[in-house]
């Protein structure tokens, strides 16, 4: 059975009754490792893969029936020995990118990790050269008729 | 009747919304008062009318009346009245009312209380706002019409969404679409001043109360849907980064930077082409919001296409508004004359790095959001762009502001002294500083970038405090006349203090959690494990009967080194008409902690799954945002800042470290 769950928000968002909602229990107890390192790596590693069936969770916080075989998967890889480089890249064969919550860093999503800095760096240099502008217009304005009668009174002191 | 009541009232709402819109067409040239004048009842017999469909349809799920779709699609005769009526908005067609209807509200409320407005800017306002309410009513009536019948009627509802059946339903959408709908009050106000020509100072101190108002509803709103999604899903977490939450953060990010450039706009006339810009901005991702969350789009991009007619009437409208709004700015921004100067070391130049650092927190936030889409529509690649990518963006762009934040708000206008403000926040500096390193000495080997986290909320805590501190209280002055001088400074000196401190607070409480515990087991009856310090025993299992649903309640008994705390009640529960299973946490406080459980499924051998959390310090995270909102509201008593307050007399006083007893 496919189990999904929503955020509260997104239920209110997608309205009742578009999927079935599920009391959420993310990692189950018979699946946690008994040794604590290796339950970490996994507990870090889930939290980087979507679980393909649910609206935008991690497999570490959905209790959708692939997620709980993805997390168990995870743990069976990390018992056998494989580097998280090694689990990503399987997944990643198996799914296709859609599977990684953080996409990798390429030329198709060089925009996407470049972008918000980018944003940043045009506006600093927008707000550069208007300063600058701003700064030599007012040096350069002409002295009002009230300012040159003020200048003249003071240089005639 | 009460449907067709409804239905007519909604269609007298947009044929007024319509009338008030085209309005301008009249007056505009001829400068007629009297029919200027007109558009304050037009919008108020507007209003009345979407408040009349509104208390139809909501007469409709109280009364249980299950002739109507929407009624009978999500509610049922045994939901508690509570849910009956928050059922109203808890669907897509009555969500879009009671969007409808806090538009008509803030319309009315310019209507009222804009009384010291210009006539002509008021009329302009009110005008557009009609312009708005004439989409999103055709939109309603066209495309969503919650009064639609069903024949025959069923003799029972389908009942509404477990998940929805809570508390939260009645405070998060209303208070979240009172700060979303608020911006259209400020976007209505720059729309006004783009089509007059004009802008000044003035014009700043009529918007800033409405958006101050909005962003404090949208503060509280984000927060209660924050502390929803905490209780409601079983493991604790408080953000997820989903889109639909991120389609309330931007406008919140563009909304927090609008509340500080006109600040600057109405203190200095200065950021004046900026700040129109933030309003149209700000507005547009809140329809961008609403558009990304009604349309579906974001499911599934095939899920656009499933109701063509929806979907392609929200990209008009977004189009027609973001569009319309961002070309009349390109055609008159230009026209609008530059105000005040100021050094790059003043509040001004702080408060631009205010808004370029948010601006760029908003634009990731919406890069990352829509970027799947964009890719999916142009390659045909699947990406997914999840918690991740935010997390690495969106904190480094937010980090530098809350280090910056409180030297901005202690350095003087037009020209500030770094090097003098940089003193006077020595001691609360030092303090976060040390309370950094303490952490981090204390937890060896634990989280580095949690300390710094709370090192930095209880700067910006520790600054806040300080500003008021100095400003009341010069070198060498005595306790009395520093409190003298501590009663005469504004509201909007202490509202703001008082936001920049619940800020501070969030932030100490979101990296707090880096310190949460967990315990994940199975539990017979009698058993005890331990969380973050406290022993948690399964002391009962028992079978509860509810209204509209049954469950089983576990009980568990909490001590701490051996002393009863209390019991937390965790319960798995069958709703009885949809047969859905939800789970309902069960939560202990002790004083901003929370230790938390909630139940999982049973094993065969009649073990159940439990998980225990603690969280220290969990509860600062929505307190802080309750703080935040309290300081707008704060600044909002100003008298200052009441709509219709002499425009000018306090021009400059502001400027003065402190402002004189009033």
């Amino acid at each position: 059975m496919m189990r999904l769950r929503l955020t509260p928000l997104a239920a209110f968002a997608l309205f009742a009754g578009l999927a079935l909602a599920r009391p959420a229990l993310a990692v189950e107890a018979n699946e946690v490792l008994a040794d604590p390192k290796l339950e970490a790596r996994a507990r870090v590693l889930s939290g980087e893969f979507r679980c393909l069936v649910c609206q935008n969770e991690s497999i570490d916080e959905s209790n959708a029936q692939l997620a709980h075989d993805l997390r168990v998967l995870i743990r069976e890889q990390l018992v056998a020995g494989r580097s998280d480089a090694q689990i990503r890249d399987f997944l990643v064969d198996r799914y296709g990118q859609f599977v990684l919550l953080k996409p990798r860093f390429d030329g198709e999503t060089l925009l996407l990790w470049l972008g918000p800095f980018l944003i940043l760096a045009i506006g600093a240099g927008l707000i550069g050269v208007a300063a600058r502008r701003r700064r030599i217009a007012a040096a350069d304005a002409p002295l009002s008729a009230e300012e040159r009668a003020e200048l003249e009174r003071l240089e005639a002191q | 009747m009460i449907a067709e009541v409804g239905f007519f009232a909604l269609l007298l709402a947009l044929a007024l919304a319509i009338l008030l819109a085209l309005s301008p067409l009249v007056w505009s040239a001829s400068g007629d008062r009297a029919i200027m004048a007109l558009t304050r009842p037009l919008m108020l017999a507007m209003a009345g009318f979407v408040a009349l469909a509104f208390a139809m349809l909501t007469t409709a799920y109280v009364t249980s009346d299950f002739s109507l779709a929407s009624v009978a699609e999500n509610s049922h005769s045994t939901v508690p009245l509570i849910f009956k009526v928050t059922g109203v908005w808890g669907n897509h067609e009555g969500s879009m009312l009671l969007w409808a209807l806090i538009l008509a509200i803030f319309g009315a409320l310019v209507a009222l209380v804009g009384t010291g407005l210009p006539r002509r800017l008021q009329a302009r306002v009110l005008s557009v706002q009609g312009l708005i309410a004439t989409a999103f009513l055709a939109f309603i009536v066209f495309t969503s019409n919650p009064f639609l019948r069903l024949d025959p009627a069923p003799p029972e509802g389908q009942d509404l969404n477990p998940v929805l059946q809570d508390i939260g339903l009645a405070i998060h959408p209303p208070l979240l679409y009172l700060g979303y709908v608020g911006f259209s009050v400020a976007f209505a106000f720059a729309i006004a001043a783009l089509i007059e020509g004009r802008i000044d100072a003035a014009w700043a101190r009529y918007v800033r109360p409405w958006t101050l108002l909005a962003w404090s509803f949208l503060t509280v709103g984000i927060a209660m849907g924050s502390y929803w999604a905490y209780y409601v899903l079983g493991w604790g977490g408080f953000w997820f980064w989903d889109p639909v939450e991120n389609a309330s953060l931007m406008p919140w990010l563009a909304g927090t930077a609008l509340v500080h450039s006109t600040l600057v706009m109405e203190k200095r006339d200065a950021l004046k082409v900026w700040t129109l810009l933030l309003a149209i901005l700000t507005f547009s991702l809140s329809l961008l919001g609403t558009f990304l969350v009604r349309s579906g789009v974001l499911t599934s991009v095939h899920a656009f296409a499933s109701d063509p007619r929806r979907g392609v009437f929200i990209l008009a409208i977004l189009t027609a508004f973001i569009g319309g709004g961002l070309t009349l700015f390109a055609a008159r921004a230009g026209e609008l004359k530059a105000g005040g100067l100021f050094a790059p070391i003043s509040r001004e130049g702080a408060l631009v790095l205010n808004n370029l650092l948010l601006a760029s927190a908003a634009a990731a936030v919406l890069i990352g959001t829509l970027y799947p889409l964009a890719l999916e529509a142009l390659t045909g690649d699947k990406i997914s762009v999840g918690p991740p990518y935010f997390n690495a963006t969106v904190p480094p762009l937010l980090a530098p502001l809350l280090l910056a934040l409180p030297f901005g708000q202690s350095l003087a206008w037009k020209r500030g002294d770094l090097y003098g403000t940089a003193q006077r926040l020595f001691v609360a500096f030092g303090l976060s500083a040390l309370l950094a390193f303490g952490l981090i000495a204390v937890e060896i080997g634990g989280p580095v970038l949690a300390p710094l986290g709370v090192g930095l909320g209880a700067f910006v805590v520790l600054g806040s405090v300080a500003e008021i501190v100095t400003r009341s209280w010069p070198a060498g002055a005595t306790l009395r006349l520093a409190l003298r001088r501590a009663a005469g400074l504004s509201r909007q000196a202490y509202g703001s203090a008082l936001a920049h401190i619940g800020l501070g607070l969030t932030v100490i409480g979101i990296a707090a959690t880096a310190w949460h515990s967990e315990t994940i087991t199975l539990m017979s009856l009698g058993d005890t494990r331990e969380v973050g310090g406290y022993t948690v025993t399964l002391a009962k299992l028992s079978p509860v009967q509810g209204p509209n649903y049954r469950e089983t309640a576990a009980v568990f008994r909490v001590a701490s080194a051996g002393v009863p705390q209390g019991d937390v009640v965790s319960t798995k529960r069958i709703y009885t008409v949809r047969g859905t299973p939800t789970t309902q946490v069960g939560l202990m406080t002790q004083g901003l902690s929370q230790i938390y459980a909630s139940l999982g499924d049973s094993e065969p051998d009649g073990r159940i799954g439990v998980r225990l959390y603690w969280k220290p310090f969990v509860l600062l995270i929505w307190l802080g945002a309750l703080v935040m909102a309290a300081g707008g509201a704060l600044s909002l008593s100003d008298r200052r800042l009441r709509i219709g307050f002499a425009a000018v007399s306090s021009f400059g006083r502001a400027s003065a470290p402190a402002a004189p007893a009033e």
